[in-house]
């Protein structure tokens, strides 16, 4: 009978646990009446950089600012968990309209506020029906990254390329004379493991949707079409016939990986953004450069870099009063007082979209100083449509696709059944409930 | 009798209601949110919002449970049949008293000391080697191979653990029927067969129990080794309910997620119970 007895809790306990939910039971903290911050950080490459400007400003006023930092890819998991709690974050970040959705009910309405007027315009906030949800602080960037020693080894200037036509052109030569120039490919790996993939899922991917996007004169839809598909294939084909890597081994090939090659100098071309620059330093600021990514749509000799924001900061609505003043002065002093600037600026190096962030402002990101350049010069910045895109899933769906055509298991086809028919039922998953 | 009362109530108090209490608190109460919450849409657990039966009806609809249900009973009837024939076999070698016996069952039930994550990132790097070598497509693109991989994963982490819980029953057969088969001129099969494996029954009730459940629940070693690829073509029950759950934007998904989790609970419960009843008919009282 006791046998029996420990065999039914066991049933019990083990099937149990598969349902269980966590409890969070904290200690609870006075928080007093100046309030208290607590930050959700999203990027983690910055997480030393906030605690810093955390523990001055509570230095400064007294007011208690908590930091902490999602593990790279869990934010959506940990802000679920800790936004149930008692002492939940003031301070989170949500990543476009889509991101979005899933916490517009937790986001004060910053209208009004004096660090919503701290921004350039209203294209940097996320607003829906006039209510101020999010504002985004940080501009990214990016395109394809190179080796400017390496190019000029090899014969070429960033000048040789203007076009899709002469990418190709330069590449293939380049990777035909790989083994005199001691490089492994033109591109580095483009890895399709979970590391890497959002690199081209996501990132280029973008870039045939902007052109559909601008074809048609719209701004997101519930349907894409794929015009541009085909230039899609074109830039794909490219990245893995001249690349350091078999293209039946990608769906293997890491983040690290493509960082490696680059950095060891067996690739020239590297697909990244302004946020891998403290990966890649160590080839010298003077060596790297950047290019706009040419899929071969006419006039893209005019094409710039991609420039937007996928990080916006939204106050939790429900947190106390108290702390959401002291929430909304922590920010507005972060973005105008010069402790604030120069850590965001110089350290973090980020380029906000603010007022406060004149010239001195700038971070020495040579990245970012080359995308700026391209803005001089006149070049059209493509947008980061990317934030429309319906889910998650569909982007694991293209992903998918990739990576079985790359390895030659699969056919072009399911990509682009993937790219627009998953659009389409992925916009009506998420929009039939 | 008010003494005996008093008797039994102090160390009730003692030894029962501290157990009980986080039992309630650990168990019973997360129990009763989460079916109240499978029948809800919520972002956290305390905003959630009734919506009735439709979180089940989705279930109904969503053709990536219905092929993860299906791929995880076929996974868990090779790694039940694997594992405790394997596991069987060795015990049985091990329990002969051959030399250097106790370096093998430490040996053999080291694998299971290492965390599932790890072992799953571990043995993807060695399976793909492997495939590269062969020039197959990898595990990311392959889903016999990923198949071929969980088992093979589940087994080498598995069977050394039931080798001990089976050396353990071996053990406890009295020697006294072993000979008196061996004096009834039975031959080694026979022995096994009508004497040990009966004699055992209870070991093996245990440990199909524990294969079956632990095979059904598997999680860490599927996100690490395959994380369902290719196209969710890899992932068991219990990955693809934390996807739900956790992948998706907006608070339907969570109910969803939660339901299905409720739907695995009474799957496992109801698959172990019968099980047990199964195997529990056929154990004999030494």
């Amino acid at each position: 009978m006791f046998k029996k007895a420990i065999l039914y809790s066991m049933i019990f306990g083990i099937s149990l646990s598969a349902i269980g939910c966590s409890s969070d039971d904290e200690a609870e903290i006075p928080a007093g009446t100046l309030g208290s911050v607590y930050y959700l950080n999203f990027k983690p490459e910055q997480d030393g950089d906030w605690k810093q400007l955390a523990s001055m400003y509570t230095e400064l006023t007294g007011v208690r600012v908590d930091v902490v930092t999602a593990a790279s890819g869990e934010y959506e998991t940990t802000l679920l968990s800790e936004i149930g709690k008692s002492e939940a974050p003031t301070l989170f970040q949500v990543n476009g309209p889509i991101g979005l959705e899933g916490w517009r009910d937790y986001t004060y309405n910053l209208a009004g506020t004096p660090v919503y007027q701290q921004l350039k315009s209203d294209d940097f906030a996320l607003i829906e029906d006039g209510k101020v949800c999010g504002i985004a602080y940080v501009l990214e960037t990016y395109g394809l990254i190179y080796n400017k020693e390496l190019l000029e080894k090899a014969g070429y200037t960033a000048d040789d390329i203007t076009n899709f036509e002469t990418l190709k052109a330069v590449t293939d030569d380049i990777q035909a004379r790989k083994d005199e120039l001691g490089i492994k490919g033109a591109f580095a790996s483009a890895g399709l493991d979970g590391s890497s993939d959002w690199r081209f899922k996501t990132h280029l991917a973008n870039i045939p949707i902007y052109y559909e996007y601008e074809n048609d004169g719209i701004a997101t839809t519930e349907a894409i079409k794929g015009t541009y598909l085909d230039n899609y294939k074109a830039i794909w084909d490219l990245y893995i016939t001249n690349s350091t890597t078999d293209p039946a081994q990608l769906s293997a090939k890491t983040g690290n990986d493509a960082v490696a090659e680059f950095v060891n100098g067996d690739a020239i071309f590297y697909q990244n953004g302004t946020w891998a620059y403290n990966d890649i330093k160590s080839i010298g600021d003077e060596n790297l450069g950047i290019l706009p990514i040419y899929i071969g749509v006419d006039g893209e000799e005019n094409q710039g870099l991609v420039t937007g924001s996928e990080n916006y900061w939204c106050v939790n609505q429900f947190a106390a009063p108290e702390d959401i003043q002291a929430t909304l002065d922590f920010l507005y002093w972060c973005v105008t007082s010069d402790e604030g600037k120069d850590i965001i600026a110089h350290q973090m190096n980020f380029v906000t979209p603010f007022i406060g962030f004149t010239e001195e402002y700038l971070p020495a990101n040579p990245l970012i100083v080359a995308a700026d350049e391209y803005i001089t010069q006149g070049k059209t910045s493509v947008d980061w449509c990317f934030s429309t895109i319906p889910s998650e899933e569909w982007k694991n769906g293209v992903g998918s696709a990739l990576k079985a055509y790359s390895a030659g298991l699969g056919t072009w086809e399911a990509v682009e059944d993937a790219f627009i028919d998953g659009w389409e039922s992925e916009y009506k998953l998420m929009n039939s409930f | 009798m008010n003494k005996s009362l008093k008797n039994s109530v102090i160390p009730f108090i003692i030894f029962v209601v501290p157990t009980l209490a986080a039992f309630c608190l650990g168990f019973v109460y997360p129990f009763i949110q989460g079916l109240y919450l499978s029948f809800c849409q919520f972002t956290t657990i305390n905003n959630a919002n009734f919506v009735g039966i439709t979180n089940y009806k989705y279930l109904l609809t969503d053709t990536n449970f219905h092929s993860a249900f299906w791929y995880t009973v076929q996974f868990t009837l090779a790694t039940t049949v694997t594992i405790n024939i394997i596991a069987f076999i060795i015990a049985l070698i091990l329990t002969k008293g051959m030399k250097g016996t106790n370096i093998f069952r430490t040996i053999f039930f080291m694998p299971n000391l290492i965390g599932g994550i790890v072992l799953g990132y571990i043995w993807k790097i060695l399976i793909d080697g492997l495939l590269i070598l062969m020039g197959k497509p990898l595990l990311a693109l392959n889903p016999t191979a990923g198949f071929i991989g969980l088992l093979v994963l589940m087994s080498w982490q598995q069977i050394g653990y039931m080798m001990i819980i089976y050396i353990a029953g071996l053990q406890n057969v009295s020697r006294e029927l072993i000979e008196a088969s061996e004096i009834d001129g039975a031959n080694g099969w026979q022995t096994l067969f009508k004497v040990k494996i009966p004699m055992v029954m209870s070991s093996i009730t245990i440990c199909v129990f524990l294969t079956l459940t632990y095979s059904f629940k598997l999680f860490d070693q599927n996100l690490a080794l395959t994380n369902g690829e290719p196209n969710s073509s890899t992932e068991l029950l219990a990955l693809n309910i934390y996807k739900t759950f956790y992948a998706r934007t907006g608070a339907h998904w969570r109910g969803i997620g939660q339901a299905k989790a409720v739907v695995f609970f009474v799957v496992v419960a109801v698959l172990a119970l019968i099980q047990l009843g199964v195997t529990r008919s056929r154990e004999v009282q030494s």
